[in-house]
């Protein structure tokens, strides 16, 4: 059963909250009694995708276990900027080992919790798209093929924004990093065979794997809270725009997760065992230069010497995505 | 510096001691702005307000609301020519929300529940002269009143409502509305008084101790144009045979009737003149349908119902059973200019809806008036060049509907109690405008407009039936929802829930939002997702 967003019609039917719906059907967010993991006073930048998105997952997660949560995070921007000695933002319990070892804490810390008899306790692994895609990679591909009772949530923001925006293998085609610059032929992160983790996890056939965006608050609760109550492993890939690593306005980062989606470059999904069972449709489809348009590090490919070849090349890409998934209502184009 | 050791335990949280909101170069501030319907109003209406409550369906608060500006919400509905709507931002999205038909819906409703307004404070001791019963002078009585007024209405007609009951056709406003509508206001302790035409005014103040007057006698003259007639040529005008409408003998217009005018009142002679029996029904115009004074929708339904209309055409004579008509071409600047080109029509009447004037014996030998146009030049308060006497409706410049009057009544209302208290009456400073701009669209789920029921062709030329029918609670509360409420918080949470910071404290139901400046930095993320635009920044002092 696919997510479905509240199919009545009035003011606001897509917001956070909703004053017009029973207590219930509310979101996780717009509630007062939300447990705020990551409190106030954090270091990340003005308009941070990732410290929204860690908000929004864990807080939903925290709902759905009861309160009864333990979260080991991977080393990271995240882990950075909540945790600077002596303080930290969060409210849940929380460990931070290495960059690479996140998803073999949380098995150990599932398998502890089994041995204590506390099938109440759920564990979160969590880690930026560098800590996730390259360097927990080995972990977390472990950690899928055991099919460890654990929920890996990987916040992906493109690159590696902590140590100054260097390319990760999730650097989008183009993209301008400190180590991609906007140079030569083909300026930009290079067109490479591309590495989708989370159809990399689905390829381990575990139980539970699915996308989403913090431009979509009610899916991707919706997904958390499944999540939760599935046992073994499972993967969700949240896209976080980063203000300072893609030179995109502060206040612009839900607009560009929504622009990722609404385009095709960043398809949401849900799969089950391998196999996907429900997409989120694109309800207004967009070109995709207004995605790239207010971020800096595509600005290379607009002006005066623009490259509307790999323009196309970046369309060609989200229009496969529209294809593969089916992302546009049957009969659009 | 905690003495614990390096990398072992932090405490939960603890994150509190740093305050990020020093980062912050621009603060979000909240504000309401004017949503466009609001300010198109010629009633002053707070329609987003009054739409806020029924959309959680609680009617008789948005009733209360709108009864606040308009004691008639079931005539508006039916009657006024709803600027609101051509002015609401979601015409721009998909189309305007129906506030006129919820509006109907409210006024309905509160009539069927017998809903009544509130009975006034304090008494002032004052007493204020109203003359005429039409939706002017019912709105300054009603506000009057609710400031604690003692006011008396005098009308030369034998019933209240003015030209809501002789100008407006009852197949636009069934009877028993009005009545409810006007009773309601009685009740407040209003004298009305009835075949009481008032023959000078400053007479009838002496007379009745009256502290001031409101006067909103209205346009019942019927302007005639010189048209050479035959003897046995029957010429009559608009005003005329719509008020005969509510007398015992109705009038007697023939089988082809002809109107010569372009305004709302043509249209009106002419679809009554269709359900008196006229097998035809002719509408002359000197102009074209762009150049027409009246709404395009009514000129619509009355082309539905079978009215003829004749573009560019002028009436030069006019026998017993034909007129001679000029053709007319429009110059350069889109004046008609004759032809000379003739042509003959039969007729068995000519109505002629040229437009009103005031009849203005009353004033006479009064100080300090100034009129112009034929109509009575008022201040930006609504007071005549006379102390103590006001003026709105018809009778003063402006464009003549039941909402403006209903407005320059409430308006002279708070002008006139300033004066009688001797204080001065200060309109609150309008917000800034709520633009589509400002609005994040994004958030609002797509919902087309729901059209009213329409009465079919063969009864609209046969009876006096209501031609638009209302909505039912149903619909009322889906097009309620429609409304994206323009530059005033409806508590969607957008900003709580955005915010990275957690920087937005929730104040709990009807209460709204706080910010949290210690820790806001001010990313302007809760500006760029409220979707209508009731928040934005402000540069930090540096």
């Amino acid at each position: 059963m696919s997510f479905q967003p509240v199919k009545f019609y009035q003011t606001g039917t897509f917001t956070v909250g909703n004053r017009l719906l029973a207590p219930d059907e509310r979101s996780v967010q717009a509630s007062e009694m939300r447990s705020n993991s990551i409190n106030s006073g954090h270091r990340a930048c003005q308009g941070c995708g990732e410290a929204l998105g860690a908000r929004y997952a864990i807080d939903a997660a925290m709902a759905e276990s009861n309160g009864q949560l333990i979260a080991a995070n991977a080393t990271g921007c995240l882990e950075v900027f909540s945790t600077p000695y002596p303080e930290s933002s969060w409210q849940v319990p929380w460990i931070h080992s290495l960059f690479g070892n996140a998803p073999a804490v949380a098995t150990g810390i599932a398998a502890a919790m089994k041995v204590k008899g506390r099938h109440d306790v759920r564990v979160v692994a969590q880690g930026g798209d560098g800590g996730t895609t390259d360097i927990g990679f080995g972990c977390l591909s472990g950690m899928f093929e055991r099919n460890d009772d654990v929920l890996y949530i990987c916040y992906d923001n493109e690159a590696y924004m902590n140590t100054g925006v260097q390319r990760s293998s999730a650097t989008p085609p183009t993209a301008r990093t400190a180590t991609t610059m906007p140079v030569g032929p083909e300026p930009g992160n290079v067109f490479g065979q591309g590495k989708n983790v989370p159809e990399i996890a689905m390829a381990h056939n575990i139980p539970y794997v699915a996308t989403a965006t913090v431009a979509d608050l009610r899916d991707l609760e919706y997904k958390v809270r499944k999540a939760v109550n599935i046992r073994g492993a499972r993967y969700i890939h949240l896209f976080v725009p980063c203000p300072l690593g893609w030179g995109s306005a502060s206040h612009d980062t839900i607009r560009l997760a929504r622009l990722a989606k609404e385009t095709g470059m960043f398809p949401v999904f849900e799969a089950e065992h391998g196999e996907v069972t429900s997409v989120l449709k694109i309800r207004r489809q967009v070109p995709i230069e207004e995605y790239l348009k207010p971020q800096k590090r595509f600005a290379h490919l607009f002006g005066k010497h623009a490259h509307p070849e790999l323009v196309a090349r970046l369309q060609a890409i989200a229009d496969r995505h529209i294809r593969k998934y089916g992302l546009l209502e049957e009969g659009d184009n | 510096m905690p003495n614990k050791p390096f990398a072992i335990t932090l405490k939960p949280g603890t994150s509190l001691a740093n305050l990020t909101g020093t980062w912050r170069t621009e603060r979000p501030v909240y504000l309401d702005r004017l949503p466009p319907c609001n300010n198109a109003c010629p009633a002053g209406e707070n329609i987003q307000g009054w739409l806020f409550h029924a959309e959680s369906g609680d009617y008789e608060q948005a009733w209360r609301v709108l009864i606040a500006d308009n004691p008639f919400p079931a005539i508006m509905g039916r009657v006024c020519y709803h600027p609101c709507e051509g002015a609401c931002n979601r015409g721009q999205l998909d189309s305007a929300v129906g506030i006129n038909s919820v509006e109907r819906f409210l006024g309905d409703e509160a009539i069927k529940r017998g809903w009544k307004f509130d009975k006034p404070g304090t008494q002032s001791g004052k007493r204020v002269l109203v003359v005429g019963a039409g939706p002017s002078g019912l709105s300054a009585a009603y506000h009057l009143a609710r400031l604690g007024h003692s006011v008396e209405i005098h009308d030369a007609g034998p019933l209240s409502g003015g030209m809501m009951r002789f100008g407006i056709p009852k197949y636009r406003l069934p009877r028993e509305v009005l009545d409810a509508e006007v009773v309601r206001i009685l009740e407040l302790g209003i004298t009305l008084k009835l075949n009481t035409k008032v023959a000078n005014i400053e007479d009838s103040m002496r007379a009745g101790n009256f502290d001031a007057a409101f006067l909103a006698v209205g346009a019942h003259i019927g302007k005639r144009a010189y048209i050479p007639a035959g003897d046995a040529a029957r010429i009559v005008d608009a005003v005329s045979v719509l008020r005969s409408m509510e007398g015992e003998d109705k009038p007697m217009l023939g089988r082809r009737v002809v109107v010569y005018g372009g305004g709302n009142t043509a249209i009106d002679v002419a679809r009554t003149a269709k359900r008196l029996g006229a097998t035809e029904t002719i509408i002359v115009y000197r102009r074209t349908r762009e150049k027409m004074p009246a709404h395009d929708f009514e000129v619509e339904e009355a082309l539905q119902e079978g009215i003829m209309i004749k573009w560019l055409s002028t009436i030069k004579h006019a026998g017993e059973h034909n007129l001679t008509l000029e053709k007319m071409a429009l110059d350069d600047k889109g004046f008609p200019q004759p032809t000379g080109e003739f042509e003959t029509m039969e007729a068995d009447s000519l109505v002629l809806a040229l437009g009103q004037d005031v009849d203005l014996s009353l004033l006479e030998g009064v100080s300090g008036l100034e009129i112009k146009d034929g109509v009575v030049q008022v201040g930006s308060n609504m007071m005549t060049g006379h102390q103590g006497i006001f003026a709105g409706g018809d009778m003063v410049p402006s464009e003549r509907t039941v909402t403006v009057g209903v407005g320059h009544g409430k308006k002279a209302a708070r002008y006139i109690d300033a004066w009688l208290r001797g204080t001065a009456y200060e309109p609150a400073a309008k917000h800034e405008p709520a633009d589509f701009k400002q609005l994040n669209t994004w958030y609002y789920s797509d919902a087309p407009k729901t059209m009213r029921p329409m009465l079919d062709a063969i009864r609209r030329q046969t009876s006096f039936d209501e031609v638009q029918g209302g909505l039912n609670e149903t619909n009322a509360l889906f097009e309620a929802r429609r409304c994206l409420s323009c530059g005033n918080c409806f508590e969607c949470d957008n900003c709580y829930g955005v915010c990275p910071d957690n920087a937005v404290i929730k104040l709990g139901p009807g209460k709204r939002f706080l910010f949290n400046y210690d820790y806001c930095k001010g990313c302007g993320m809760c500006v760029a997702e409220c979707p209508c635009g009731a928040i934005k920044m402000v540069a930090e002092e540096i």
